[in-house]
Order: structure tokens, then C-alpha cells, then sequence
């Protein structure tokens, strides 16, 4: 008996999600620098030999040949995992993935589809300064023809991976550069549908919608927030694009008050587009919180100021409901 | 080296290779017509009446080309395109009168109006698509031809590319790619010395396309892009040696560009000597001439001729009359995730 309950990290949801999918159809491969090895997270451990180097293929570092080949491989009847290492990299194939990935299925009409799911983890990676460090989430989610996702926990990354490989669009799939080693116990039957977003939390007083590792800092500052009598409504997104507006709308029905909480810098951040969309549609008070426009800085002490700590979001909610 | 034809020309194979080029050329020149006043751009102002609209690249003069090499082709290969495309498109396979009403934005265009010009594709033949960015077709070729080698296939994927893609980066990281996967990819070089307004030879450090390649050990053949047969013959050896599972190759065509950079663009930044001398190498013209030195009638190539121009004016009737896409159309075929979520 197959027991469908295991405890797994992050990664290694990852690899199980992977490694379900090409068991299942030999058409999903995975091209990418290092992943023969595992790459560089154990995102891709075990799965060259398990699936032979055909099917996990190592590539130079060519961002923009691994992104344009997933599209050709995906035109061509594949299902591409396409490995960027991380999202800062991914900068180097954004004509693959901005004007042929996501375009390809509307400006020739139809005729093809590009299924493909892009792997380009976010998030300040510690210490690794202004390169590896961007949330760029914002910047995908403007762009038609692309699904984004944004699992924070490894029963989502498990059961998004797995959706993202079944719905035949190009998926900016975005994980977390500090989450690899985070564990939990992992249902490998649970489907969890793109743009649905999970219900973390319930509490009258606000909603908070976040994603990613931010989500993390969110639940702290529920505790914080729950000790002061403040309950609140914590709402994981998952998927920025499609976004689960109906859950977000609800919940904000609800509470009467929003709080977006992202890693992402605040300017034209992905908040920015829910909190106008939750004004425009209830026109209740809604606040942003995101990092400041700066670069992030090596320096411990410079690192911190792009941050969102707990005490900044549970300052942000006390403001927000008038304590 | 530059090879040219060895074999006598055929008068077996130059009828339909006149004849690819000869529709090639009455499009483009149709096409010619059609958009002037359709775009504004080098001095000009759209004025609204052109049936074809928005910036129209085209390849008159450098039908050879795409003549050559894709007679060679099945509808199984897979062939990437340029901003410069209609020629690959018709030599490929594909229907000239759903590309002339593709050209008028029409329902029944290939891309249902989506397109246009700079996206002209015909997936039933293999042709992946016309592109916009210079440069973009080569790494969506070699993850095609990635596909075919691990499906097994004996198809191959053709890459078409100008002589002004060499210097992005995406030609070298395919030509790298094909070559460390050894993956079933012709690359052909369409060298018509211009890269938009500026003449590609100062802007080139080296000989070229067909020497980068060498540098990489992926054996490169340069041919004179307009003697038809000279590119029939070599572009043959050369997919034969591909489809066998020989690895990449490429081919460096040498030809010209006859029109400007977009066909509004009268190109009068250029020494009209340049013109006068490569329109002495006109492609049709020295398909003719070898055809009738060997033989051939030249009343058969005047028929060839007629009946492609019958075959575009047919088109552009057709065109004419058929209707404008449905304003919902707009809203389809983007994403099937959140489909109906577009604000």
C-alpha cells in the first residue's frame, strides 16, 4: 500500500511532484543548467537517474536558449519543465518568455499551445545581494497568456507543480529561494486547482492577502495580532495569476479592511492590484505593505531595510483597524 | 568556400523551383502595392486607406532561398521563420491566398487576424512561425528539433535567420545547443546584407555566420544565395546528412535585399549601384537564363508566371471579401488558466 502522507521539505515536494508527472507522460522532460545534479536547491534530486539524461537534460548556461527551447520543445508535442535557477536569471531569456512563450498561442491564432512550466524562484536569498534577491512577480502577472504561481508551503509546491504541468499554458512558476528546507507532512492526493487561493486563517476584524515566504511572516504577526483581540482573516493567494478575487472580495465583505503583505518592492507591486481591485469593488480601507524601491544590500544591516518584518505587519493591521 | 551548382540544372527540378520562387515574388510584390500608405514609418504617414497595414518586410530578390532548401522539406519538418517570412511560408507549404488575407487582418488569415505580416504561421505544414524579433526563431528551432530527436523522429527542423541575427546571442547559444545535443537542425543563413537601415558588413567583426559556426565545429556551407540550383543541391546534401542523424548544420546563403528595410522604406540611404549590380543576380532571371541554356522553354516559366500572378490576384479578392474578425476573437486563444479574468 502506497501511503499518500508523507512528511517532505519543500524541494523534495518538488521532486515528487516531478517525478509523479514523468512517470505518468513521457512527454514532460526537464531542460536547465545542473540539473542532472539535482540543481542547485535538490529541486531536480535523483530524477536523471530515475529518468535517464534524455529526459532530465543538462544544458549550458544559455537563459535564453532554455527558455526558447522549452517553447520549441512545447510546440513540437513536449511538456517542458524549463529550470531558470532563479528568477534574477530569467531576465536573460525575457524575450523567450515575454514575447514568445506567452504570445505564441494568440498571434498565431490558435494553432499551437505552449505548455510549459518555467521554474524561477524569488525571494531575497540571504546575504546573496541586489542579483539574487528580486521578487518579480508583478512583472509576469501584467503579462497575458502567462499563469503565475507562488507556492509558500511544501503541500502546495507539490500539488501546483503538478497542476501547472496539466493546464497547457506557459506557467511562470515562481518558488521561494529560502523555502527549500521547510518540511511538512504532504497529501500526494490532493489537487489543488491553479487561482484558488487557501484560507489560512479566519478572523473578523481584517483580511490579510499575501503569498510565498511572505506568508510566513503573516501568520506570525496573526499571533501577535490574536493576542491584542485583532482576528484576522489570512488569506495565501498561491496563484497571482489567474488570482482568486472571489475569495479575496469575500473575505473583505467580511472583515471590512485589507492588508496585502508581499516581499516584492510596493511600487506597482502585485498588492497594488489587489488593493485597488478590493477598493474599486467594496470601497473599504485598504493599506500596502511591500519593500521600499530599493536594491537589496548585502550587508545584514542594509538586507533588513527591504524587508517586512512581523512588527511592520502587525504595526500596518493595528493602524489599519484603528488601535 | 562557396559552392556552386556542379550538377547541370535541371530541367526535371527548375520548373518547380521557379515556380515556388515565381508565387514567392508576385505576393511580394502584390503585397508591395497593397501597403503603401499602411504604415507610418521612413518619412511616410499612414493614411488609413492601405489594405495591408503595419510594417511589411519584404524578401523579393531573395527567393532562391527558401526555394531551395525547403523543396527538400515534408510537412512533417518544422521550419522557424523571420520578421521577413512570406517566402519561407509559401516554399513550406502554405496556402498563399489564407496569407494574403492574414495580410489584410481578415477572419480568414491564418491567425484570424491576430498576426499579420510578422506572425505568419501555418502550423498544418510545419511552418512554427514568421517572428518579430530578430533572432527569436533559432532557440524555438533547436527545442523543436530537441522535440523531434527525442520522439525519434526522422523530421528535422529548419532555422531561418538574417545575416543581422548573428550578432544576438541567441544565434550563438543555439548553434551551441545543436551542436552539444547534435540535434537534427539546418540552419540557413539568409545573408542580404542589411540589418534594417544599416549595412550589416561594418557591424559584423569577421567573415560571418557561416565562420562563428565553424568556430563551434558545426560545419557550415556557404552558396550563392541566388543560383537556385546551386542552393537546392547543397541545401539537399545537407538535409540528407541531418535526417540520417549526422547532426547540425548550416548554410550560408549569400543574396540581397532588393526592397528596404520594410516596404514603405525606399532605402535611398544606399549607393543605387549596389542595387543596380545585385539586380544583374536577380534569382528568377538566372533560373531562366539556366533553364533555357539547358534546354527548357521560356514559354513554360511564362505560364509558371501567369498563373501565379493569377493565383495572388485570386487572393487578394478572396481577401476582399472575406469578413473581419469577430471583436470577441480578441479575447480568445490567450489562456486557457483564468480564461474569461482579463481585468
Amino acid at each position: 500500500m502506497v501511503l499518500s502522507r508523507q512528511r517532505m521539505s519543500y524541494s523534495q515536494a518538488a521532486v515528487a511532484a516531478l517525478q509523479a508527472e514523468m512517470a505518468a507522460d513521457p512527454r514532460v522532460v526537464v531542460v536547465g543548467e545542473d540539473v542532472g545534479r539535482g540543481g542547485i536547491f535538490g529541486q531536480y534530486k535523483g530524477l536523471q537517474d530515475q529518468f535517464g539524461a534524455a529526459r532530465v537534460i543538462d544544458t549550458p548556461i544559455s537563459e535564453a536558449a532554455i527558455m526558447g527551447s522549452g517553447v520549441g520543445m512545447a510546440l513540437a508535442g513536449m511538456k517542458p519543465v524549463v529550470e531558470m535557477r532563479v528568477v534574477d536569471f530569467a531576465l536573460c531569456g525575457l524575450d523567450e518568455i515575454v514575447n514568445q512563450a506567452a504570445k505564441n498561442r494568440y498571434m498565431f491564432g490558435g494553432q499551437g499551445r505552449v505548455p510549459l512550466v518555467a521554474r524561477m524562484p524569488i525571494g531575497i536569498w540571504d546575504a546573496s545581494a541586489a542579483q539574487h534577491s528580486q521578487s518579480l512577480e508583478a512583472w509576469f502577472a501584467h503579462l497575458p497568456g502567462l499563469v503565475v504561481v507562488c507556492p509558500s508551503s511544501p503541500q502546495d509546491n507539490y500539488s501546483l507543480l503538478r497542476a501547472s504541468l496539466h493546464c497547457g499554458d506557459p506557467v511562470v512558476y515562481m518558488e521561494h529561494k529560502t523555502l527549500w528546507g521547510v518540511e511538512e507532512e504532504v497529501d500526494t492526493s490532493l489537487q489543488v486547482p491553479l487561482g484558488q487561493a487557501a484560507h489560512l486563517r479566519e478572523g473578523q476584524h481584517l483580511t490579510m492577502v499575501s503569498w510565498s515566504r511572505q506568508v510566513q511572516v503573516c501568520r506570525q504577526a496573526c499571533e501577535v495580532l490574536a493576542q491584542e483581540g485583532i482576528e484576522v482573516d489570512l488569506i495565501d493567494l498561491r496563484t497571482l495569476w489567474p488570482w482568486d478575487r472571489q475569495a479575496v472580495l469575500a473575505s473583505c465583505a467580511h472583515t471590512g479592511h485589507l492588508l496585502v503583505a508581499h516581499e516584492a518592492i510596493r511600487v506597482a507591486g502585485f498588492g497594488a492590484e489587489i488593493a485597488a481591485t478590493v477598493a474599486e469593488e467594496l470601497g473599504i480601507p485598504v493599506r500596502r505593505l511591500g519593500a521600499p524601491r530599493i536594491p537589496v544590500g548585502y550587508a545584514p544591516v542594509l538586507e533588513a531595510q527591504a524587508r517586512i518584518s512581523v512588527d511592520a505587519t502587525v504595526q500596518a493591521a493595528r493602524r489599519l483597524v484603528g488601535r | 568556400m562557396t559552392a556552386t551548382a556542379t550538377v547541370t540544372p535541371s530541367l526535371e527540378h527548375l520548373p518547380a523551383l521557379y515556380r515556388c520562387m515565381a508565387r514567392i515574388r508576385a505576393f511580394e510584390n502584390a503585397a508591395e502595392i497593397l501597403s503603401q500608405g499602411g504604415v507610418s514609418a521612413y518619412n511616410k504617414t499612414a493614411d488609413g486607406s492601405a489594405k495591408v497595414r503595419g510594417p511589411l518586410h519584404l524578401s523579393t530578390g531573395q527567393e532562391a532561398v527558401p526555394a531551395g532548401v525547403c523543396a527538400h522539406l515534408t510537412p512533417s519538418d518544422y521550419l522557424t521563420s523571420t520578421h521577413r517570412g512570406h517566402g519561407h511560408t509559401l516554399a513550406k507549404g502554405a496556402d498563399l491566398g489564407r496569407m494574403m488575407s492574414e495580410l489584410y487582418g481578415k477572419a480568414t488569415g491564418f491567425n484570424g487576424g491576430k498576426g499579420g505580416s510578422m506572425h505568419i504561421a501555418d502550423f498544418s505544414v510545419g511552418m512554427l512561425g514568421a517572428n518579430g524579433v530578430v533572432a527569436a526563431g533559432l532557440p524555438i528551432a533547436v527545442g523543436a528539433a530537441h522535440a523531434q530527436k527525442l520522439q525519434g523522429r526522422r523530421a528535422i527542423t529548419v532555422c531561418f535567420f538574417g545575416d543581422g541575427a548573428i550578432n544576438r546571442g541567441p544565434f550563438l547559444e543555439s548553434l551551441n545547443w545543436a551542436c552539444v545535443h547534435q540535434l537534427p537542425v539546418l540552419f540557413v543563413c539568409e545573408d542580404n546584407r542589411w540589418s534594417a537601415t544599416t549595412a550589416s558588413g561594418p557591424m559584423v567583426a569577421g567573415p560571418g555566420a557561416a565562420a562563428r559556426a565553424a568556430s563551434l565545429g558545426l560545419q557550415a556551407v556557404q552558396v550563392d544565395g541566388n543560383d537556385v540550383m546551386a542552393v537546392y543541391q547543397q541545401a539537399g546534401e545537407l538535409v540528407t546528412h541531418i535526417r540520417e542523424g549526422g547532426g547540425p548544420r548550416l548554410l550560408h546563403a549569400h543574396t540581397y535585399r532588393v526592397k528596404g528595410h520594410v516596404s514603405v522604406d525606399l532605402a535611398a540611404y544606399r549607393d543605387p549601384a549596389e542595387l543596380d549590380a545585385a539586380l544583374k543576380t536577380d534569382p528568377m532571371r538566372r533560373a531562366r537564363e539556366a533553364f533555357v541554356t539547358a534546354g527548357g522553354d521560356s514559354a513554360q516559366l511564362d505560364r509558371i508566371e501567369a498563373e501565379a500572378d493569377a493565383e495572388v490576384a485570386q487572393s487578394m479578392r478572396d481577401a476582399d471579401a472575406a469578413p473581419w474578425p469577430d471583436p470577441a476573437t480578441a479575447y480568445t486563444d490567450i489562456q486557457t488558466t483564468g480564461e474569461g479574468q482579463w481585468f
